[in-house]
């Protein structure tokens, strides 16, 4: 049931997706930079808040005329600022809206990442809660309607002996002290947002919580040059004769309100308690089939950190050595936290298909998809190839060359091959090009695999793919479920460029890459003897 | 060259997202009631009279009291709920029974309610008993308002004084 809504958001994800690529490159996709961007509002709005402040009364009466005071005889500097503290909420609602639905579309939220999901749910209240006190503020008609309503849909509830609503149908019941309160609220619910923001991403390694550079300047030029063309204004004193009526409403903010009319106040509680724990249960529902956590043999360890380094879901931590060997730490595998993506096996520099060794053991492994039967799907992938240009795919199962018949090496992650294996398929002559198929590029089902693979591929990161392999043998796809054709076409034209190549020569044994850091004494690859 | 328009279609996209974002920030207009109607609104807070729901003790459940705690009459502590009539134009609009609200049912009643009428003259009627009997009316208050379009009238009640408010 979940999985017939999640294909179709995910197409559609998608489709939107990779027109965006085409334009802003993957490093700038505001669609792979949700949750960054989010932040960046979140800063906007903070800074804004604050300028806003200097301005602000909190008197009953001067509340209304000290916001019009900014927006008329300040529009320069004060009013830009409110419209941007303004729209940049929206923009925050739209990109929270816009991250849940794009994680729950590519199964982000199940097994190891519940947490984030589940700490998301409080965030996206908070997030109401402080658009809402905002409005409040103002205290023009619309902040009546938003007075009236909330504390009708409060009312509902059977906690307080009084209506709240009364306060605000007749003049004489409120005080300055009630703006006093509601600047606190203000800024008090913020904050404990922005608590809730730290823990949201508090399991996640690396996360994004700046923007790149360019794509931060342009939004940032771009709310202004909004905020100077549709200015946000009040709309009228209160007056509390008189019902509010007709306001033009914040949709992004206050789409439930209307519908405390026509559904009612208990049928909008339910809605909204009905969401909540909806979006509590999903990560359940159904549980995903979790493979099993990456193992350590500590024999092949040699505590370097790069498992650790590279691990996207901090699974990995540097624990005191527990054997006799003489290393300072070892890896340590947090199985809760594990996504059996196998980064980790593809950073470590003892996962070598050149190993001597009878078992090929590494220093961490998938116990479900372990080097040893990657080593031993390749030769037998490799063994079906035929003609002038036999290409070899490794595919990540989420990427558009997972579906291939032939020839393809199914993985969980592309981060999860070795640079080392590239080279192995090579000089052994297994094929006579390798290419790598991925996910989309701004959209990595594992995070960092795509990143990691660059990294590796151009010496920016530890283990490097060695200076001897020939990279006119190898090529990088980066293509989404929705790319298949693209995928074949580039495949195809890869394998035609490989049959017009002359044969690789044969070659010596050359000094290996400054990439790997001396690897367990007792395991020699065999390329480097 | 292509670079600065390949920024600057980028831009151009970021632009026309916010610039939405910013429209549907005040619009499209909510218009709550219909236009030319004005709103009745009936809310007060009012707890039932407990007294008269106390019962006189005899003479022999009082010498079973301890001395310092005898007392002549036994006063339950929950509220008899409200009874609240409204009338506009002669029709009726409300006929509630209003509990009295808290765990132990000993707070007061309470009433919140909105009426949409066409703006003009109203006959308005309201009635309430907040004693256990079941015939007749403790405070009832009928006057003509005039109201005009979107005004909001309300009808209070004031304990102290015992009478209803039409403001």
């Amino acid at each position: 049931m979940i999985g017939a809504i999640r294909k179709p958001l995910r197409y559609g994800f998608e489709l939107i997706e990779r027109p965006f690529e085409r334009v802003f490159g993957p490093a700038l996709n505001p669609l792979a930079q949700l949750g960054a961007l989010g932040f960046f509002f979140f800063w906007i709005v903070a800074v804004s808040g604050i300028y806003l402040f200097i301005f602000f009364d909190t008197g009953i009466e001067q509340a209304y005329q000290s916001v019009e005071s900014i927006t008329n005889d300040h529009w320069y500097h004060a009013g830009v600022m409110r419209s941007l503290h303004r729209y940049a909420s929206d923009l925050m609602v739209v990109m929270v809206a816009t991250h849940l639905l794009r994680e729950f579309a590519y199964d982000h939220y199940r097994g190891a990442r519940f947490f984030s999901w589940l700490t998301g749910l409080p965030i996206i209240w908070l997030l109401y809660a402080s658009g809402i006190t905002g409005y409040w503020l103002v205290w023009d008609k619309l902040a009546q309607y938003v007075a009236i309503i909330s504390s009708e849909l409060l009312d509902w509830l059977p906690i307080f002996g009084e209506p709240i609503a009364r306060n605000f149908i007749a003049t004489g019941t409120l005080t300055s002290r009630f703006f006093t309160l509601m600047v606190f609220m203000h800024i008090a619910v913020p904050l404990f947002l922005l608590f809730l923001m730290w823990v949201h991403i508090l399991r996640i390694s690396r996360p994004k919580v700046n923007p790149p550079r360019t794509l931060a300047l342009m939004s940032l030029a771009a709310l202004i040059g909004v905020s100077l063309w549709n200015p946000a204004v009040s709309q009228g004193h209160v007056d509390l004769a008189r019902a509010p009526v007709e306001v033009g409403l914040d949709w992004f903010y206050l789409p439930l309100y209307p519908l405390t009319d026509i559904w009612g106040k208990g049928a909008v509680w339910a809605f909204l308690g009905a969401f909540s724990v909806m979006i509590g249960l999903m990560p359940w529902l159904p549980p995903l089939r979790r493979a099993k956590a990456a193992e350590v043999t500590l024999d092949h360890c040699n505590g370097c950190g790069r498992c650790a380094e590279d691990c996207p879901y901090e699974a990995i931590r540097m624990v005191r050595r527990t054997d006799a060997l003489p290393f300072p730490t070892q890896a340590e595998v947090n199985p809760s936290l594990c996504v059996s993506c196998g980064i980790c096996t593809g950073s470590c520099p003892s996962s070598t298909p050149f190993r001597r060794s009878e078992e090929l053991v590494t220093g961490i492994d998938l116990p479900e998809y372990s080097l040893k039967e990657l080593r031993e799907r390749t030769r037998e992938t490799a063994a079906a190839l035929e003609g002038p240009g036999r290409v070899l795919v490794f595919a990540c199962e989420h990427g558009a060359g997972a579906g291939g018949e032939r020839g393809v090496v199914p993985v969980p992650c592309v981060a999860m091959v070795p640079p080392s294996f590239f080279d192995f398929v090579l000089s052994r002559k297994l094929a006579d090009g390798v290419v790598v198929a991925g996910c989309a590029e701004s959209a990595c089902f594992n995070r960092l695999g795509v990143t990691w693979t660059q990294e590796r591929f151009t010496g920016a990161r530890d283990p490097y793919l060695r200076a001897r392999v020939p990279r006119e043998r190898i090529k990088t796809i980066w293509a989404s479920t929705l790319e298949v054709a693209r995928f074949e076409r580039e495949r195809a034209a890869f394998a035609a460029e490989i049959a017009a190549l002359p044969p690789p020569v044969a070659r010596k044994a050359q000094p290996s890459a400054p990439a790997a850091r001396t690897p367990a004494p007792d395991r020699v690859p065999e390329g480097t003897s | 060259m292509i670079a600065i328009l390949r920024a600057a279609a980028q831009f151009l996209i970021i632009l026309a997202l916010f610039g939405g974002v910013a429209a549907f920030a005040n619009w499209p207009v909510y218009r709550q009631t219909p236009q030319g109607t004005a709103v009745i609104m009936v809310t007060f807070v009012h707890g039932a009279d407990r007294k008269a729901a106390c019962r006189k003790l005899t003479p022999a459940e009082i010498a079973k009291l301890p001395p310092n705690m005898r007392r002549t009459q036994e006063c339950p502590r929950s509220r008899p709920p409200l009874y609240l009539e409204l009338d506009i134009d002669g029709a009726p609009a409300l006929r509630a029974t209003l509990p009295p609200t808290g765990i132990a049912g000993d707070g007061p009643s309470r009433v919140y309610e909105r009426f949409v009428v066409p703006a003009g003259a109203h006959e308005i009627a309201v009635r309430m008993r907040d004693t256990p009997r079941s015939e007749g009316y403790d405070y009832e208050r009928t006057g003509r308002v005039t109201l005009t379009p979107d005004q909001l009238m309300v009808v209070d009640f004031r304990a102290e004084s015992g009478e209803f408010l039409f403001r």
